[in-house]
């Protein structure tokens, strides 16, 4: 952990606070409302704001969990210097990758 | 027929075992009087260090029933659990033997932290006045107490997780010299503790605080340098 890295955990984090319980709003609305998934693709499919909002989450969680999962193995195993830079951004991308794949299929028309 | 105590001590170095004493309960006994009474009466190989033995030097620190602490400050009475003591040298250092342990790493990791004065004047100019109630001093103030005992650097999770580390003392030392107007090394010294390892490695567990016998919080300067470190970073200065 160095201070570049701290600077990107805080700062995703302070991003997250909001837009955690805004998806948890979101999941809580849905369920409550008895949405089907129809209804809920009616609502996302062709959305700007629902892509741009949630494309920002999977962004800062991606990156969050590869840092903090870097940290953890660090601490737990013996790997060390550019093969841990390695894995973070393995994790970091995939996630991403993940993540943005469920944002396209749910915003895409 | 006088009562005895139980005391384990670990003898040899990493590879080596715990071997029992017993040992005469005395009142008021410390346990540095304990592991003194065994050297003296019992087993003269036995190696462990103290100095001034009235609680100032910190060199009598050892792990005393899986806590460190200072020996010649610590009551027999307090810690003894069923008649029973268990004592070694202290965690997250090499074993020299018995319960000395290696405090290179320790001391090279202060002079990595940058926790040296770096002077900005010469004899020439002028005593530097400052006021011992401004914020800085009194931040460099909280934590300059320190006589670099290693029981800190024993308890930190961190330190034993992570062979980097620089430590709870060492961050600590660098922060009073962070807040000494007199010095002319911060931007070395904030990079330095801004680096993998550094101050950002800390988890705030508050284990040094807990066990810092000058009742010092090394978490709290470190906490100081992770604001500091960062507002220089945003600002480009590092």
């Amino acid at each position: 952990m160095n201070v570049r890295l701290y600077l990107v955990q805080r700062a995703t984090a302070a991003i997250m606070a909001p837009l955690v319980l805004a998806h948890l709003a979101v999941i809580y609305y849905a369920t409550g409302h008895s949405l089907s998934a129809a209804d809920i693709l009616g609502r996302t499919r062709g959305s700007m704001a629902w892509g741009l909002a949630y494309s920002l989450f999977v962004l800062v969680v991606s990156a969050h969990a590869a840092i903090g999962v870097r940290v953890v193995v660090a601490e737990w195993t013996p790997l060390r210097g550019s093969r841990l830079d390695v894995l973070m951004w393995t994790i970091g991308i995939a996630l991403l990758a993940l993540g943005l794949r469920a944002v396209a299929a749910v915003v895409l028309p | 027929m006088e009562s005895t105590i139980d005391v384990s001590l670990w003898r040899g170095k990493e590879d080596g075992h715990y071997q029992n004493y017993k040992v005469p309960l005395r009142t008021s006994q410390t346990v540095l009087d304990v592991v003194t009474w065994v050297q003296r009466n019992s087993d003269p190989t036995l190696s462990y260090r103290f100095t001034c033995r009235v609680g100032m030097c910190g060199s009598c620190a050892m792990t005393v029933n899986g806590r460190p602490r200072w020996t010649c400050r610590t009551h027999v009475s307090k810690v003894v659990v069923d008649g029973r003591v268990q004592i070694g040298p202290l965690a997250n250092l090499p074993v020299i033997k018995d319960l000395a342990c290696n405090m290179d790493a320790f001391f090279k990791k202060w002079q990595r932290a940058k926790g040296v004065f770096a002077p900005s004047k010469s004899k020439a100019d002028p005593i530097e006045k400052i006021a011992p109630t401004s914020a800085q001093r009194c931040a460099a103030d909280a934590a300059i107490e320190c006589i670099n005992c290693g029981v800190c650097y024993a308890a930190c999770d961190t330190v034993r997780w992570d062979e980097n580390y620089l430590g709870p003392a060492a961050l600590n030392r660098a922060w009073t010299l962070v807040n000494d107007v007199r010095d002319s090394g911060n931007s070395g010294r904030l990079a330095a503790v801004a680096a993998e390892g550094g101050c950002h490695a800390c988890h705030s567990h508050e284990s040094c605080r807990q066990y810092c016998p000058n009742a010092l919080n090394p978490t709290t300067s470190i906490a100081g340098l992770k604001r500091k470190t960062t507002l220089a970073y945003i600002r480009g200065d590092l």
